[in-house]
């Protein structure tokens, strides 16, 4: 029975999907390595050995994209959880319009990037947008959003929080769901308060949500380019460049080797950031 | 008693009504920001103000977003569609066929898992993909970026499947072969129609990442008679300067067709998103 079985399972079943992610994502990301230690013109190449990385880290425009793509994910992260486990918080309460805020939190994670960034740009405007006039409003100083270098990486972080948030908060509401109801029936018995059971039933059991926000939001994070390049295009200078940002710059260039490095060593940034976590999230929700 | 119930219902009513404000607030006017603005005329526009428009430009503006360029944006909407369709398609069938192998050999999956999961993670090498495009001769063509999403979408819709398999009973395979099936009719009449909802989800959810994506369109699929739907945008902020009325009515007018999906899948939408994420 079972080598019929197999015959049932045939390996030509894998081979349409396999040629493509081969063809396609597989065969460039393993040339990348070699491509990476060349000085290239797509049609013809010389070897140069590790020149190209020595470039990417000796140059400080190109070495602030590291810096850049940790804070943006970093900050991403974290306003996604804190924020998003709040909200799913809020709308697993007793509240009546809990789908139609849903809803609203939501919509924006169905806009392109692309769009939510151009209408931010708008709004972060420096001397006329909402933003600023709102702050002016309750009597806060305008702030330069997107002029500040020492801000403006923030500033699209907080708009991908903006975007990112209605998954979140979706994520942690399913994992609040999922909570058994026998949990919050004791610790009323017990006379226990609101902050009680957020602090010892919704915090710890919801950690298998936690996890995935995490990986999720560090995984889009680290590769964002989008929003990035629709709000500063890397500016003012080169102070919100990301490494996907500093890969574009370089392409359209003409720096194919120097993209290719980029695309090295953007590619062992998110495995020795993402794979560990990941890992580790995995193991964890095993014992759950 | 009763007293207590009405304190409590007293303070759900504060809830609701504070939650909804600061939705509002944070979600709300920077809609209404945006669709307001696209109907002034643009010396209006200019000031990014909140109020009522002094005429509406609306028949103005947006005719003039979807004839500018010889109708760029048209020709946007049929390639963004034709890439999002085709995508759709290829990726369904290869990714339900190699799943349900995958499911099916437990063996073999282990070691191609980190296989799939390096395409969640990983971002595409750039030039090498353009390099690996222009040698097959797929460089700025339909089949190439059709083929690079599919690429692209592979692990995501894999995973979602192979999931989905490991629910149905294996006796069902046992069953179809006394009954003399082969493999090609096991799979698409018995396996395939079983799989529909976890087919509908992907559909849903890859057509908003195809129809959405920006980078890879810029990159995989340039030239002005490939324009697609995010790119006009990006197209636009240089073509037009200041006119944000006409940048707004192009950013309302590229966002209609996934709202229009949101209405009608929302809660596919959200049921999928959350399923595929925790499995992810």
């Amino acid at each position: 029975m079972n080598a019929n079985n197999n015959r049932m399972y045939s390996y030509y079943f894998l081979l349409p999907a396999g040629i493509i992610y081969f063809v396609f994502f597989l065969f460039p990301t393993l040339m990348s390595f070699f491509y990476s230690m060349t000085w290239w013109t797509l049609t013809d190449w010389e070897f140069i050995g590790f020149e190209n990385f020595i470039t990417f880290f000796e140059s400080p425009s190109l070495r602030i994209g590291f810096r850049n793509t940790l804070f943006f994910a970093g900050t991403a992260v974290t306003g996604k959880v804190i924020l998003g486990l709040l909200i799913a918080v809020f709308l697993t309460s007793k509240i009546r319009n809990k789908d139609m805020l849903r809803s609203i939190v939501f919509f924006p994670v169905l806009i392109s990037a692309i769009a939510v960034g151009a209408t931010f740009g708008v709004l972060m405007h420096p001397t006329d947008g909402i933003i600023n006039n709102g702050l002016n409003l309750i009597g806060l100083p305008s702030v330069d959003w997107l002029g500040n270098p020492n801000l403006a990486i923030f500033s699209v972080a907080f708009t991908d929080i903006w975007r990112g948030v209605g998954i979140a908060t979706v994520i942690f509401i399913a994992g609040i769901m999922a909570i058994p109801g026998d949990y919050k029936e004791a610790l009323k018995i017990d006379g226990g308060n609101t902050f009680q059971e957020f602090r010892h039933i919704i915090l710890p059991l919801s950690r298998p949500a936690m996890n995935t926000v995490i990986i999720l939001a560090l995984i889009d994070g680290l590769r964002n380019f989008d929003l990035v390049w629709a709000m500063t295009g890397g500016g003012p200078g080169f102070s919100s460049d990301v490494l996907a940002s500093i890969i574009y710059k370089q392409y359209a260039s003409g720096f194919y080797g120097l993209a290719t490095a980029g695309n090295v060593i953007l590619f062992f940034f998110v495995a020795c950031i993402a794979f560990p976590v990941f890992k580790f999230i995995n193991r964890k929700e095993v014992d759950l | 008693m009763s007293a207590k119930r009405e304190k409590r219902s007293k303070r759900t009513l504060a809830a609701e009504i504070a939650g909804t404000l600061v939705a509002l607030l944070f979600f709300g006017v920077p809609a209404y920001f945006v669709l307001i603005n696209s109907m002034k005329t643009s010396t209006e526009a200019a000031r990014l103000e909140l109020g009522w428009p002094n005429s509406f430009e609306f028949l103005a503006n947006y005719g003039e977003v979807i004839t500018a360029n010889d109708g760029r944006l048209l020709l946007a909407f049929f390639n963004s569609a034709v890439i999002t369709v085709f995508t759709i398609l290829l990726l369904i069938i290869v990714c339900s066929m190699a799943a349900f192998v995958l499911a099916r050999r437990q063996g073999m999956a282990k070691h191609l898992n980190y296989l799939v999961l390096v395409g969640l993670m990983i971002p595409p090498a750039i030039v090498p993909t353009i390099w690996v495009l222009q040698g097959l001769g797929l460089f700025k063509t339909f089949p190439g970026i059709i083929f690079l999403e599919t690429a692209l979408r592979f692990s995501f819709a894999c995973i979602l499947y192979r999931a989905f398999v490991a629910t149905i009973p294996k006796e069902l395979d046992e069953a179809a072969l006394i009954d003399g099936c082969g493999p090609l009719r096991l799979f698409f009449q018995i396996i395939f129609p079983l799989l529909k909802p976890v087919t509908s989800t992907i559909i849903v959810l890859s057509s908003i990442q195809v129809y959405n994506d920006f980078e890879n369109m810029l990159y995989f699929f340039p030239g002005s008679e490939n324009a697609t739907v995010q790119l006009t945008l990006y197209n636009y902020t240089g073509l037009f300067g200041t006119s944000y009325n006409l940048l707004f009515a192009n950013v309302i007018l590229i966002c209609i067709p996934m709202l229009i999906l949101f209405i009608f899948f929302n809660k596919r939408i959200v049921s999928g998103m959350t399923a595929g994420a925790v499995k992810g």
